[in-house]
């Protein structure tokens, strides 16, 4: 299974502030009945994007300005909370490559790497410094190198790293694991033969 | 060399180092539900590959189930089909499915328990954050994602990086009226809803100790609200006797191998911990929380958190944030907030013990005048022991009503959700926004009796005021 080798992402960009910006905000719960994750990308932050009525209301995303961003900011602890994969699908679905955070939830962090998109960590006061440039200019263009670990926009660049495990497994265009766990077959069969409680 | 429970029981499930340095985990048991299964199903088929050991995954149905709907088809169209669509993949595959026909039905951490599945010393995994729970009886268990779900059904393992271990002991002794629910919003309010990233949480002290298994599994629940991506308590003469005679618990001679072998997984004394974090029993009041993560805390004796008294303008922020979406007022006490709906349920307190106690207390009580009340057991049964007790009745006396097993209320996927800005009194385990059904309905986190002391006086209320608990 020959992968993309993903070491950087460029394009525009647009920053969602906030910290703890749950996955629930980023795919409300109801829009989960759903047995395949197509169409989730028109859902992604439903809730703070539409007004009661279903009409738009104040969100960086519905801002024309930002249109077709592909790469993804906000602040602390980005992807809280449920372990739903439709949280990234969304962000996938929606265009966005690879996210960048002041710090990511766990079990988020892992989805989106195995989906190829790398959450790269950058300092609060270097995202501020990035968003405010993006605002000045919505259209600068804007590259993540994930094997360098830094961001470049308009002639400045800040630290943005992907903790290791994961940048390698996305440089190397090994960040869906199905292949190699597959290949460990044998392996695991044979540690279950002898662990008793999967043995009996 | 001393070693925790969670080396132990990683270093007896890795198979081997990956390219990029993570472990490829054996999982002994894979849990799976309908929501987060079926996109997992379909990867399988697009790749032709096979459940590689279906005798170890075990479905049920949750989070869609209707609570006041037994036939189907189900009013929503799309409920039904995901049903359909795990039912389909669980006979296809010879997965034991717990479906609703069964008797077995329920939540995912509920049912594991229950049957016996959920053991020491064993990997678990589920497509659902709170797989967490089943680390109460001393298994290390995960949270994934739809994609790891497939890897899991394919390999029966998963590619993962270890965790460092944090130890959370809180020594002493609860006072009257304070839960475990109460335990677990202050460790997450103490340290963060993000404190625990990186870590597995490992949970003792006299509090544990003393603790039943439905109040391990509540606090370990909730270990992911504080960032953790699991958390454990040692096993032990309380989880043994809970699994003694239970469907999937070893029978016969192979009981007693069963105990020695779990009683070797038991973190070893003095062993080293990446962090230790002391919490003194006496210092948990009935919490309470009054914002849009389960960090945002109080006791019930507090007041409402004031912006304009944060130390830094990060705390200022989330604060004015929180409160403009909970429109509640800063300074204000959080006792005698008017509430709409109470919702006694889900993972973290949808258990026997938790309607026990608060039938106990609510018997020959009024639910308040234009609150909606509703009591959903975890499953099919919870649900039949409570019946047996007389417990529903007691609780439709009061003016809840007594629904059938599953998610319900705490994320709202079914027809249970609140309506407009509603407020709710809610025994579950988020108070994100929107997390109740309505994009803009409020969520108040809050132990079972809390909830039913709420929904008698109609709003916020110290359960050991209106209950009178004293001991």
């Amino acid at each position: 299974m020959a992968l993309e080798k993903i070491t950087a992402v460029t394009g525009r960009a647009v920053c969602v502030p906030g910290n703890d910006i749950d996955t629930d905000r980023i795919i409300p719960a109801r829009f989960m009945k759903c047995v395949t994750f197509d169409g989730l990308g028109e859902f992604l932050f439903h809730d703070v994007r539409k007004k009661a009525d279903g009409t738009d209301q104040a969100h960086p995303l519905n801002d024309p300005r930002f249109r077709g961003a592909t790469i993804l900011l906000s602040g602390a602890n980005f992807g809280c909370g449920s372990s739903r994969e439709h949280a990234p699908q969304a962000i996938q679905k929606h265009g966005f490559r690879a996210v960048v955070a002041e710090s990511f939830a766990e079990i988020f962090f892992g989805n989106c790497t195995t989906l190829g998109i790398p959450c790269a960590a950058a300092a609060r006061a270097d995202i501020a410094r990035l968003a405010a440039a993006l605002e000045a200019d919505p259209a600068l263009p804007v590259t993540l190198d994930v094997a360098a670990g830094e961001i470049r926009f308009g002639g400045q660049s800040i630290r943005a790293e992907v903790r290791p495990a994961a940048r390698d497994a996305l440089i190397h265009g090994r960040w869906d694991a199905i292949g190699e766990l597959l290949e460990g077959l044998p392996a695991v069969q044979a540690l279950a033969a002898r662990t008793p409680y999967l043995a009996a | 060399m001393a070693k925790s429970l969670f080396e132990k029981v990683w270093a007896a499930h890795a198979v081997r180092t990956l390219a990029n340095g993570q472990t490829q985990l054996l999982i002994g048991t894979h849990l799976i539900h309908e929501v987060t299964s079926p996109q997992a199903f379909g990867m399988l088929r697009d790749l032709g590959l096979k459940v590689a050991m279906p005798h170890r995954t075990f479905a049920t149905v949750d989070h869609i189930v209707p609570t006041d709907q037994l036939v189907e088809p189900y009013r929503d169209p799309l409920a039904q089909a995901m049903m359909e669509e795990l039912r389909r993949n669980c006979a296809e595959s010879g997965i034991t499915f717990f479906d609703r026909a069964t008797g077995k039905q329920g939540i995912v951490h509920i049912v594991g328990p229950e049957q016996g599945i959920t053991q020491p010393g064993t990997t678990i995994a589920c497509g659902d954050s709170h797989t967490s729970t089943h680390g109460a009886f001393g298994a290390v268990a995960f949270g994934i994602g739809t994609t790891q779900i497939r890897d899991v059904l394919a390999t029966q393992t998963m590619a993962l990086g270890k965790l460092k271990v944090r130890r959370i002991n809180v020594r002493g002794s609860l006072r009257p009226g304070v839960y475990a629910k109460d335990v677990i919003l202050h460790i997450i309010r103490v340290l963060g809803v993000n404190g625990g990233t990186g870590y597995a949480y490992e949970y003792g002290g006299e509090v544990f100790d003393r603790f039943s298994m439905e109040e391990r599994m509540t606090v370990c629940n909730m270990s992911i609200e504080g960032g953790a991506r699991a958390g454990y308590v040692n096993p032990d003469q309380t989880t043994f006797d809970y699994l003694r005679g239970r469907p999937y618990s070893p029978q016969g001679a192979a009981w007693e191998a069963a105990v020695e072998r779990w009683c070797g997984f038991a973190s070893d004394p003095g062993c080293p911990y990446d962090d230790v974090v002391n919490i003194d029993a006496a210092d948990i009041a009935p919490t309470v929380t009054w914002g849009i993560n389960p960090g945002q805390g109080i006791a019930i004796t507090e007041s409402i958190p004031d912006p304009a008294r944060a130390t830094a303008a990060d705390e200022r922020a989330s604060i004015e944030e929180a409160l403009a979406y909970m429109k509640l007022r800063p300074g204000a006490a959080i006792k005698g907030t008017r509430i709409d709906v109470a919702f006694i349920g889900s993972c973290t307190n949808g258990r026997l013990s938790d309607f026990r106690e608060v039938a106990r207390h609510v018997r020959g009580r009024r639910v308040a005048p234009g609150v909606k009340a509703i009591a959903v057991p975890g499953s099919q049964i919870v649900a039949l022991q409570c019946e047996k007790e007389g417990i529903d009745q007691v609780l439709r006396d009061a003016g809840f009503e007594w629904r059938a097993a599953g998610c319900s209320m705490c994320l709202a996927m079914n027809p249970d959700k609140l309506v407009g800005d509603q407020l709710c009194a809610s025994s579950s385990n988020r108070n994100f926004k929107g997390r109740q059904g309505s994009p803009t309905g409020r969520t108040l986190l809050m132990s079972p009796l809390m909830v039913a002391a709420a929904a008698v006086t109609g709003s916020v209320a110290d359960a050991r005021e209106v209950f009178a608990v004293h001991s």
